[in-house]
Order: structure tokens, then C-alpha cells, then sequence
């Protein structure tokens, strides 16, 4: 078995798990209104993190590590999630039973800027040797593993976590996910017109297009359950490819519907067991129509759904790390957290979206993710 | 449960496409990768149209994945059976650097969406999918060099979890210095397979 011990989410509201959450819980929205020539020509919306207190936490890690060197904005945030993480737990991470895995996208892609080129050697925006240098930095002996698999590689990583562990080849994984709101990608979403001109509102009549966030998350499994904190058991997971389209997903939500089924195949259950879905809700009209109907398809409707990217935006490869810690610390507290920026249903299929922070007992949960590349995945949590 | 086995493997590097061992296609005339994709293309003529909105990476990748499977008959398999497993070093860099030379602040400013969305590694996994309407299991992992122990245990594992019974798994990867598409096909039926099998049929062509 493969439990969930530790988590960390560092966004636009805040450095911890629990800030995130009572951030959610308060209702903030970190998506805000910016202009910054080095990213975007001209005014655009995103949720980006304070790089003031980044860099003053960073410089505080310095006391508790000794190989200090040079890292790039994203390795500071995914090094600052993991040792958070690692606090909670306090694994052996020199052992070769401990392994890390990464999920990106586009990693350290600013460094492809002209002006950045030089200062970190000739391959460090390569996705491999970002994962190594973490990896070594907390001196783990095993070759980091990294995938980039769009804006499922999150969820996808937590299942191949999961895999490893429950086959008996690791006792403790270190998940971490990271991506930048960068030039890179804040221009090619614009390209896409994918981007809402306010923040983004998940499964809304009004909803306009996706909002883009910035994040690193981090989630650890174990063979064994934790300690201190609520268990909480991996039950299922699995991936599925719509095969119909590279940038819109399936009208069907074939695959979708595919990543549940198996999931649920692999967990032993029943769709009626799942008290409560954690969405992709990107806010596009195409994707929530789609997750809608996937939803549907496996007489869901009545589960509480929500998704927390109106408040955070669209973070990428760290998405299915930080909303599944959110789903965890939903689980913990028994609390259903409202989907910020929902208020007139906008979908098809009459599917249970939250309006309104919940209590409910919370036993078993289903995150999903979608991507380009006509990707899906799902993934079963349940209290121990 | 029964085990897996190697039923076919391409490798295109250097102007060749070798096909479970055997050079099936080589052009000498050409320098650059763009013409040679091109040329296998007109060899291989799959008439599909979606070849030309592809970058190279993903038309090395399909065409990689054409060789593969003509011939090959997975109807006894569920389309949500059939998993694809990639792996290379650089991601799409080409394609980023294309998508960045277009963003550039001294270059002027047009992004184009038919460029950036070929800017994820799994867009090839994607093309293959559409290609054969394949819908199983997916990843795409990004490691320094072809490393046969991370797709088998990758691979071994969702097999064993019962996740996926066919595998389409490999290696393509381009760079500003080279490119290489390494695919095998393994189902529960045909030679043995394991990772030392495929270290060896992967290093078959190691000086070619």
C-alpha cells in the first residue's frame, strides 16, 4: 500500500499546505491583474508568487544545508516545497530506497531568455538536469525520475509514485511538481486566446478561457502510513488518451472516462463510494463541458465536485501535485471547499459543483487532470 | 498472468530506418533532418495528411511508429489496452527555441498557436494515439540518455497492475547535434523480452 505523509504547495497564496487551504477557505483570489514587459507585452492576468519571501526563505535554508549552490527561480521554489515536505516526515533521503520524481512541463524554459543564457551552464533548461540538481542537492543516490506529460504529468506522477511503491522497488517517493508563469508561456496561451480577461470561473456560464498560476507542490508517499497525521491511502490511478484531438479534448470525455473506470477497477470500488471529485476545471469552455460529461458517464452528479484554479489559475505540471495536497487537506478537515469563480452553472451534465465552503465526511475522493495531447488521468484517495 | 515479448523495434538515426535489425530505408542525399522526414514520408506514402501540420519531432515520432505497426494487427486487443511509454533528453527544444525566436523582445512579437502547442513532449504520444486510435495508458519520461531499466520497470509495472497488456515504448529525440527514434512494440505474444533484450537490440545500431 502507498500512503500520502506529506505534502507542501507554494502559489500566489502562500508557502504551506494549510495557508493555501485557509487562504481557499477565506475565499482569497491570487489571480491579479499585472504588467510586466519582460513576460507579456501588454496587461495580463495571472497568479504569481511573492519572489520577496521566496528569496528570504531560500537564504534560510542555507543553515540547515551545506552544498549551497547556484538555482534557478524554479529550483529555489521546488527546493524550498520539498524540504517543507521532508520536514513533516523526515524520511531517509541518502537511501536508495528513497526516490524522487518530478512533473513539469516546461521547467526552467525562462532560462531560454537571451539574457539568462549564460548564467546557468549550456543544459540547465533541460528538464533532466533541473530534476538532478534537486535531486543531489538533498543528496538522494537514485537517478531522479522526471516526467512531462502536459498538464496531467501532476496526477501522472503521483500514480507512478504510488506504482513503485506498492511493487515493493521504493519505501518512500518524493513527488514534486513546478512550473513558472512565464514569457514562454503566457505568450503562447494568449496565441491559443485561451486566457480570460478575469479570473477564471471553473464550470461557469460566463467562463471565458483559462487563468494561468504559478506553483510548486510537493507530495511524499510511503509504504507506511503516517504518524502525526490523518492516513490517507493511495487506492487507485490510472491514464487515458481521448485519441481524437491534440489541443481539445474529447467531446465524449472518452478518455476521461477511461482514466476513472480503470482507476476505480484498480481501487475494488463502486462510482457510488466517491463522496467527493476534485476537478481539472481549467475554466475553458471545452474542458469543463468535456469533465462534465466523463462525470456524468459514471453517474457522478451527485458528488460534491469543485476545482481551486479560480483562486490559483492553470499552475501546469504543479497542478495535479497542489490540488491533490488541497484534496488531502479537504479530506483532513472533512470540508468540501467552494470553486471560486462558479456561480451560474455553465455546463451541460447537472454535476454537484460547490458554491459554498461544505463539512462533509470525507472518505473517498477522485482527482482528475486533462491535457493537450488528448491526456487524462484520474486518481483514488481514501481515508485509512 | 502470461509475459510480455518483443514482437517488432525501429531505429531511425542518420538517414536510415532499420526495422527489427534490417536497414529498410537510407538516404544519402540528404543533410538535414527536414528533408529526411520528408523523404521516408514519400518511401513509406501512409497518405496522412496530418503528417504536414506536425513539427519534426512529432513527425519523426509517427513516422517511427508507422514503420512499427503497418503490418501489425491489435484488433485482439481493447483500444484503452494499448499503452504508449516515451522517453528523450531535449523535450520539444527545437520547437521551443522556434516558439521563442517568436517571442523575442528584439525580434518582434508573433507567437503562433500551431507552434506552441508542439511545445510538450507528449504531443507525440498524442499524434500516435490519433493515428491509430489508441487510448490507453500514457507517459512521457525526460532522462539524459535511452535508459531500457526506466521503460521496463515503467512498463512491467503497469502491466502487472493490469493497466495495459500492449506497450508502444521508446526513445525520439532531436537536438541542435542529431536525432534518433528508437520504438519497440511488446505484447503477450512473440520473442522474449526483458531489459537486457532491449539494451541489446537498441545498441544494434550504436555506431551507425
Amino acid at each position: 500500500m502507498a500512503y500520502f505523509i506529506a505534502d507542501n504547495i507554494i502559489s500566489s497564496l502562500g508557502f504551506t499546505t494549510v495557508e493555501n487551504f485557509n487562504s481557499l477557505l477565506s475565499g482569497d483570489i491570487g489571480i491579479e491583474k499585472m504588467e510586466d514587459a519582460d513576460i507579456y507585452p501588454g496587461p495580463f492576468l495571472a497568479s504569481t508568487i511573492d519572489k520577496t519571501r521566496l528569496e528570504n526563505e531560500f537564504r534560510l535554508l542555507a543553515h540547515k544545508y551545506s552544498n549551497f549552490s547556484k538555482f534557478t527561480v524554479l529550483e529555489k521554489l521546488m527546493i524550498l516545497s520539498i524540504d517543507d515536505a521532508l520536514s513533516q516526515c523526515q524520511p531517509d533521503v541518502k537511501s536508495d530506497k528513497t526516490a524522487f520524481i518530478f512533473s513539469t512541463t516546461k521547467g526552467n524554459i525562462d532560462l531560454l531568455d537571451k539574457s539568462k543564457k549564460d548564467e546557468f551552464g549550456p543544459d540547465r533548461h533541460l528538464l533532466w538536469k533541473m530534476a538532478e540538481e534537486i535531486s543531489n542537492f538533498f543528496g538522494n543516490p537514485n537517478k531522479a525520475i522526471c516526467i512531462s506529460n502536459a498538464c496531467i504529468s501532476g496526477v501522472l506522477a503521483l500514480n507512478t509514485a504510488a506504482m513503485y511503491i506498492n511493487a515493493g522497488q521504493y519505501e518512500t517517493i518524493v513527488v514534486c511538481g513546478g512550473d513558472l508563469v512565464s514569457r514562454f508561456v503566457v505568450s503562447g496561451f494568449m496565441s491559443f486566446l485561451s486566457l480570460s480577461d478575469e479570473p477564471c470561473k471553473p464550470f461557469d456560464k460566463d467562463r471565458k478561457g483559462l487563468s494561468l498560476g504559478e506553483a510548486a507542490g510537493t507530495i511524499i508517499l510511503s509504504e507506511k502510513p503516517s504518524a502525526s497525521k490523518q492516513g490517507i491511502k493511495f487506492m487507485g490511478g490510472a491514464t487515458a488518451n481521448d485519441a481524437n484531438h491534440i489541443s481539445g479534448p474529447s467531446r465524449t470525455g472518452e478518455g476521461s472516462y477511461i482514466a476513472i473506470k480503470k482507476a476505480l477497477f484498480e481501487a475494488g470500488m463502486r462510482t457510488d463510494q466517491i463522496d467527493h471529485i476534485s476537478a481539472h476545471g481549467t475554466a475553458t469552455p471545452y474542458n469543463d463541458e468535456m469533465e462534465s460529461i466523463a462525470i456524468a458517464r459514471h453517474n457522478l452528479q451527485k458528488a460534491a465536485t469543485n476545482g481551486i484554479k479560480g483562486s490559483v489559475g492553470h499552475t501546469l505540471g504543479a497542478a495535479g501535485i497542489i490540488e491533490t495536497a488541497i484534496l488531502l487537506e479537504e479530506m483532513r478537515n472533512n470540508t468540501v471547499l467552494k470553486t471560486s469563480g462558479y456561480k451560474n452553472h455553465g455546463v451541460g451534465e447537472q454535476i454537484n459543483v460547490s458554491t459554498e465552503n461544505s463539512g462533509l465526511e470525507l472518505n473517498t475522493c477522485l482527482k482528475m487532470a486533462s491535457g493537450f495531447g488528448g491526456s487524462n488521468a484520474a486518481l483514488i484517495l481514501q481515508k485509512i | 498472468m502470461g509475459k510480455l515479448f518483443i514482437n517488432k523495434y525501429c531505429h531511425i538515426k542518420n538517414n536510415k530506418v532499420f526495422l527489427d535489425g534490417k536497414l529498410v530505408f537510407s538516404d544519402d542525399e540528404v543533410h538535414d533532418i527536414k528533408p529526411f522526414l520528408k523523404s521516408v514520408y514519400r518511401f513509406l506514402k501512409p497518405a496522412y495528411n496530418k503528417f504536414f501540420k506536425m513539427d519534426e519531432i512529432s513527425k519523426l515520432a509517427y513516422l517511427c511508429s508507422e514503420y512499427l505497426l503497418q503490418d501489425v494487427d491489435l484488433s485482439a486487443f481493447n483500444k484503452d489496452d494499448i499503452a504508449i511509454v516515451l522517453s528523450n533528453s531535449d523535450s520539444t527544444s527545437i520547437t521551443d527555441q522556434n516558439h521563442q525566436n517568436s517571442i523575442s523582445k528584439e525580434g518582434g512579437f508573433f507567437p503562433s498557436p500551431s507552434i506552441f502547442v508542439y511545445t510538450l513532449p507528449n504531443i507525440m504520444i498524442g499524434e500516435i494515439s490519433i493515428r491509430h486510435k489508441l487510448k490507453g495508458e500514457n507517459a512521457f519520461f525526460i532522462v539524459e540518455n535511452f535508459d531500457a531499466g526506466l521503460l521496463t520497470n515503467h512498463i512491467n509495472n503497469l502491466y502487472l497492475t493490469r493497466k495495459a497488456k500492449v506497450f508502444i515504448a521508446g526513445w525520439v529525440n532531436i537536438n541542435n547535434d542529431s536525432y534518433e527514434a528508437f520504438l519497440f512494440l511488446l505484447s503477450p505474444c512473440g520473442k522474449k523480452y526483458n531489459k537486457g533484450e532491449i539494451e541489446k537490440v537498441y545498441n544494434q545500431h550504436k555506431y551507425i
